[in-house]
């Protein structure tokens, strides 16, 4: 608690932007998350997991390649395997079970959450990894007598460039158009004679494929272990519920509401700083028990 | 699907099993007393859950949160109080009911999967604060050495004092199924709006229920404290709320015994597994994935539909 009588205004606006450069991660991570509540309807447990797979095949795959070419080949090398593994998953088993009921699929990606937590056990052991961001991200800059991290500023200038992305996807492109009228109705987009089954294995694709990638940025801020898929995915949901569940902009302002409470909290109670979020959430939902923006379904 | 209960081969196979149960201490080592306390324990957690989950038709996703909340309830109780350790056993269950109380409120209005995942979440809050407040309860290292209290100290001890509380527990909850709440907590699952339109007071209800579910759970997290001398925050981690889920969907959980069975069964395998492998959780991952894809209404709604061909073999809930 003694940290209270050391917040300078300054120190606020540092853990304001280290805050705001965690949020990019938790958006592109809870944006596919909520991409595949809005258009399968499934609550992806395992979304957590293949964060943490993306995050391990960075760390290989940059540590296979070495040097900087290898950091930058990585981050687009792990959310690709990440993209083709969900594929794989979803063409061979998923995709029998989307008449089901929620809860069996909810089980079926917990299911797919031990299978693969166990997996990564098997192939990368159970120490931890660290990986250094290239030479070029390495280091901080001042900001107003304060260091700030290169490595953050980078994620601060993507989260953006994530969203715009997104955006031009889901609005500008044939597949987007499609995901969005089969989360209104499927049945209708069938009818069009639209293969709904491809729609939606697009969609799940593309949705882990922003896990991967989310695994792959955060890769060189902490360390990579076991147990890492299990925290994003709570702050994934938490994120998604208080964003309205499928609703893209949801979930930049959940990731926003979240990074920001939790940078916040760390400044002011560190050891319970993940309360905060928490509470956030819940003062959230008792005005607006469906989330702050139109959901989806 | 309780008629599996009542009809007379039913009661033949629960006799046998009661009579076995009775004499189990007297019969095998004392390791297998103590894996049978475990399943009684875990049985009991996995029906308290199928109370609200298949006979509410409530998304409850992490109520393990209440089984280690019963469980540190008592621990903290018996560390911290002084008292008689009597009352940590009886503090545990209502700390449990309470908490159902506040999570319940601040998640009943919302639909199903919204319910479900903000349960998860708020869950997952209790536990990170178990988890990092050190100094009150031992962070991630938990509370060993609890002083129970010396007449169910012994594993026999405890083995008794479980399955005794156990089958006290599983009599009512299977009077409050069928009792007039019972039948009117289900006509909200099967039809939430058609039962408010004839004056269902469908919250009401539905915390009625979560705080009992919430309540037995938290016995069952006390009966842990009993048989295993120990609490860690692994008791109350939302993987283990969906594995007593499993557990659920292995024994089938539109019957009352489903879930226990389930438990058992469960939790036979994992010890067998666990002498060969230590990947129990790849090992458990596959076994889920068969059971929803050749077996979704469980051991015993396979078996009861297999007798009753009429009675509807699937229940969407859409």
């Amino acid at each position: 608690m003694d940290a209270t009588s050391h917040i300078t205004l300054a120190s606020l606006a540092q853990q304001v932007l280290v805050g705001l450069s965690r949020t990019t991660i938790l958006f592109i991570v809870s944006s596919g998350l909520s991409l595949i509540l809005g258009v399968l309807r499934i609550p992806n447990l395992s979304h957590g997991s293949l964060y943490m797979i993306g995050a391990f095949v960075t760390y290989s795959a940059a540590v296979f390649i070495g040097g900087s070419t290898g950091f930058w080949l990585a981050l687009i090398i792990a959310p690709a395997v990440v993209a083709l593994l969900s594929l794989a998953v979803e063409r061979g088993l998923l995709r029998f079970l989307y008449d089901r009921e929620h809860l069996m699929l909810l089980l079926f990606t917990f299911a797919l959450t031990l299978v693969f937590g166990d997996l990564v056990k098997l192939i990368w052991g159970s120490d931890y990894r660290s990986l250094t961001a290239p030479p070029l991200l390495q280091g901080s800059f001042d900001l107003a007598g304060l260091p700030f991290p290169r490595y953050n500023l980078f994620l601060l200038l993507l989260g953006p460039l994530v969203a715009l992305g997104l955006w031009l996807l889901t609005n500008k492109t044939k597949i987007g158009k499609l995901a969005k009228a089969a989360a209104v109705d499927r049945e209708m987009v069938a009818a069009m004679g639209i293969n709904v089954s491809w729609v939606f294995a697009a969609v799940f694709c593309i949705g882990c494929f922003l896990a991967g990638l989310g695994g792959a940025l955060v890769a060189p801020t902490q360390n990579i272990t076991q147990g890492m898929d299990h925290t994003i995915i709570m702050e994934a949901f938490l994120i998604v519920i208080i964003g309205g569940l499928g609703n893209m902009w949801g979930a930049l302002l959940g990731a926003l509401i979240f990074g920001l409470t939790d940078a916040i909290g760390i400044l002011v109670w560190p050891q319970f700083a993940i309360v905060f979020p928490y509470v956030a959430v819940v003062v959230v939902l008792v005005f607006r028990p469906k989330g702050l923006l139109q959901s989806t379904w | 699907m309780l008629e599996n209960i009542k009809n007379h081969r039913g009661l033949w196979v629960v006799a046998g099993l009661a009579l076995l149960l009775a004499f189990w201490p007297s019969l095998v080592p004392r390791f297998y007393v103590y894996l049978v306390s475990l399943m009684l324990v875990t049985g009991l957690l996995a029906t308290s859950l199928n109370l609200v989950l298949g006979f509410g038709g409530l998304y409850q996703f992490h109520h393990a949160v209440f089984y280690g909340v019963g469980a540190y309830g008592a621990a903290l109780m018996i560390k911290w109080s002084g008292l008689s350790p009597w009352w940590g056993l009886l503090v545990g269950p209502l700390a449990a009911a309470l908490l159902s109380l506040v999570i319940g409120i601040i998640c009943v209005r919302l639909s199903q999967l919204y319910y479900g995942m903000l349960q998860i979440s708020l869950g997952s809050l209790v536990w990170a604060i178990v988890f990092r407040w050190y100094s009150f309860t031992g962070g991630d290292d938990g509370i060993h050495g609890i002083a129970v209290p010396g007449a169910i100290a012994s594993v026999s001890g405890a083995y008794w004092f479980t399955l005794a509380v156990t089958a006290a527990c599983l009599l009512v909850m299977y009077l409050v199924i069928n009792s007039p709440f019972g039948r009117v907590l289900m006509a909200t699952r099967d039809n939430s709006e058609r039962a408010e339109m004839i004056g269902v007071h469908l919250i009401g209800h539905q915390l009625i229920a979560l705080v009992i579910a919430g309540f037995f759970g938290g016995v069952a997290g006390v009966l842990f404290v009993v048989v295993e001398g120990s609490v860690f925050p692994d008791m109350m981690f939302w993987t283990l709320s969906l594995e007593i889920l499993v557990m659920c969907l292995l024994g089938g959980w539109f019957t009352f015994m489903g879930p226990m069975l389930g438990a058992a069964m469960m939790v036979g395998l994992r010890t067998v597994v666990g002498i060969y492998t230590e990947y129990w959780t790849l090992v458990l991952g596959v076994i889920l994935m068969l059971l929803i894809f050749f077996l979704p209404q469980g051991v015993l709604g396979f078996i009861g539909a297999k007798r009753t061909p009429a009675m509807a073999h699937s229940r969407r809930e859409d």
